[in-house]
């Protein structure tokens, strides 16, 4: 079954066609990777459907409901979460509190402003709980703009997923750190999610970390959908790899 | 995933804050029974602006907002009080007090929806810009206003009446008053600690850090700002009901810009990014301003250079360097 499907996505900047007529699904259960070189457009298909931009033409469609003009704040409440491909955090907080003030507003609590946010224990024990998972617990204490950046782009997916989503979009999740720390990040983040039951797309250029970690990959060039099939499909796939070659050369 | 380890209890509401708080509060109310009356009014000039810089604070150190207006919620605070005298003949504290509380909640109310939608300079120009539309109509109504020569504002009774200013007025102003503002002063400094610790101060700190992060975790960023405008404008607003009293009279003066551009400078100078700070920059603020006017007709002058020198050794104010160097002795022994 469908969890979201985008029909005929446009979004236009100026001249250039960065979403162009995108029929985009992601199932229920399956961790997804959307591919493409850089300036592709998969970024911006994570803005459209996240709501950080409106779409110049096209539907968004969300477990049946039509999407496509609500407010972040439904998409989120619907069940949409997203982290960023440049680290978002809030960095004079704490990792922590970052996780924990998530919570705050999944739960409603936010406009509380007559009771300390330190008596909430229940907040607390889940956002320890959410860092341990995510292996931040020794960091629970440190500012979030004062740890590693292997650690921010953790702390950066851990945040949005701590809204409890139903579908989380990954944008890069490994970008800007060393090789070495690539695989850990994506054994950490695919681990959760399958163990939690939600659907993931995870953006990614660089091809190999894709094939290991994905149920299926979407693969884009332009502002259109150039391939879309099992990792074994798109490792055959000739014009992936004629149209992607570049990207493994210069990553 | 390793067996999990019991979970670190979270910062638990720790007693700390209460450690220091209710030993202060003893010392400030020691002050009328052992210092000249005098030095009891100038430090409840100096806990009233505490009070309005604690609500100015709660839009800059917690949600990033620089407020160059909040002269105007000062001054509408006062201006409520002395057009209550003027229209209706009140005399009652707590009237005053509920009189500004109503019209600084729907002056910011106002203000505040026209000026959440907008960040750094941009929020700062609109709210000086709102703040000097309030002043000259308290220049140029002067058939309601007073114009220049402002409102004068009688020593008002207390407590529902049981205590009223018939007598010595120095006498009432450093001791009944005193104690008055200083009830007022813990309960708005009691009133923001839980707010800027509560669940919404939290929220407020997260749109300070980053706008768009918070939109993507559920946070509604204009209304959150708008509350956080609101609860400001209104500290500000009680302060400046509390100081009229204290000073007789109010003027087109406490609406202009200059004195926001105070409001901003005894903030940094006390250091914006603690809770305390607004408080001890306010009261400095207003030893150093009493005794620079004292001293010298050039006393702007003056006053100019000394808190230049104080804001460059002292770049995260006054409570910032005190407790770093706390932190420095504490590591030491
Ligand atoms: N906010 C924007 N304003 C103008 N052009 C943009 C904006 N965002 C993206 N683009 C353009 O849209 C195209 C797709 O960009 P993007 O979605 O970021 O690609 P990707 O994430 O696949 O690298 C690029 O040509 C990029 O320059
Ligand atoms: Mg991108």
């Amino acid at each position: 079954m469908s969890l979201l499907v985008t029909k005929d996505l446009v979004k236009w900047f100026g001249d250039t066609h960065a979403v162009d007529h995108v029929n985009f699904t992601v199932k229920e259960n399956e961790v997804l990777a959307l591919i493409g070189s850089n300036g592709a457009g998969k970024t911006t298909l994570v803005n459209l459907i996240s709501g950080l931009f409106r779409p110049d033409g096209g539907q968004i469609l969300f477990r049946d409901a039509d999407v496509t003009h609500q407010s972040v704040h439904g998409r989120i409440k619907a069940g949409i979460a997203r982290s960023f491909q440049l680290v978002n955090l809030f960095d004079q907080l704490t990792a922590l509190d970052n996780v924990a003030l998530t919570i705050f507003s999944r739960e409603g609590k936010i406009a509380n402003l007559a009771a300390l946010a330190a008596s909430d224990s229940a907040v607390w024990d889940e956002a320890h709980d959410v860092l341990r998972r995510f292996g931040l617990d020794a960091k629970a204490r440190t500012l979030a703009g004062g740890v590693s950046q292997g650690e921010r782009k953790l702390l950066d997916v851990a945040v949005a997923f701590a809204l409890r989503p139903k579908l989380l979009f990954l944008d890069e999740p490994t970008s800007g750190v060393s090789t070495r720390e690539k695989a850990p990040i994506m054994d950490t983040v695919t681990s959760i999610v399958r163990s939690t039951g939600i659907s993931a797309t995870i953006i990614e250029h660089d091809m190999d970390v894709v094939f290991s970690y994905s149920d299926r990959i979407v693969a884009m060039h332009q502002g259109t959908i150039l391939a879309d099939g099992t990792p074994d499909e798109i490792r055959r796939n000739e014009t992936v790899t004629t149209t992607l070659i570049g990207t493994r050369e210069t990553r | 995933m390793s067996v999990p380890a019991p979970a670190p209890r979270p910062a638990a509401p720790n007693s700390r804050p209460l450690r220091i708080a209710v030993p202060i509060a003893v010392l400030l109310a020691l002050v009328p029974l052992v210092l000249p009356p005098y030095s009891a009014i100038l430090l409840a000039y100096g806990l009233v602006m505490a009070i309005g810089a604690l609500g100015f604070n709660l839009l800059l150190g917690y949600t990033g907002l620089l407020s160059f207006g909040h002269s105007a919620y000062f001054g509408v605070g006062a201006y409520a009080v002395a057009l209550m005298v003027k229209y209706l003949k009140i005399t009652s504290m707590e009237l005053f007090l509920v009189g500004a509380v109503v019209a600084s909640v729907l002056i910011t109310a106002l203000f505040g929806v026209v000026c959440v939608r907008y960040t750094r300079i941009f929020f700062g120009i609109l709210t000086l810009a709102l703040s000097q539309v309030l002043w000259s109509l308290a220049f140029k109504f002067f058939w309601v206003t007073g114009g220049t020569d402002g409102l004068r504002v009688p020593t008002p009774s207390l407590f529902g009446g049981l205590v009223t200013g018939a007598g010595d007025k120095i006498a009432f102003m450093s001791h009944a008053y005193y104690y008055y503002v200083l009830i007022m002063f813990c309960a708005c400094v009691a009133l923001m600690w839980v707010i800027v610790n509560s669940p919404f101060g939290m929220a407020l700190q997260a749109i300070r850090d980053n706008e768009t992060r918070a939109e993507f975790v559920g946070v509604r960023i204009w209304r959150y700002r708008w509350v956080a405008f609101l609860v400001s404008g209104v500290f500000t607003g009680l302060a400046g009901a509390l100081w009229v009293p204290l000073n007789g009279l109010t003027t087109p003066d406490i609406m202009h810009w200059t004195f926001s551009g105070e409001i901003v400078f005894m903030t940094v100078l006390g250091g914006f990014r603690s809770f305390a700070g607004p408080i001890i920059g306010a009261v400095v603020f207003n030893y150093l301003k009493t005794y620079a006017v004292g001293y010298t007709v050039y006393w702007q002058l003056l006053l100019g250079a000394v808190l230049v020198a104080l804001v460059l050794s002292l770049p995260t104010g006054i409570v910032g360097t005190a407790s770093r160097l706390v932190a420095r002795f504490q590591g030491r022994s």
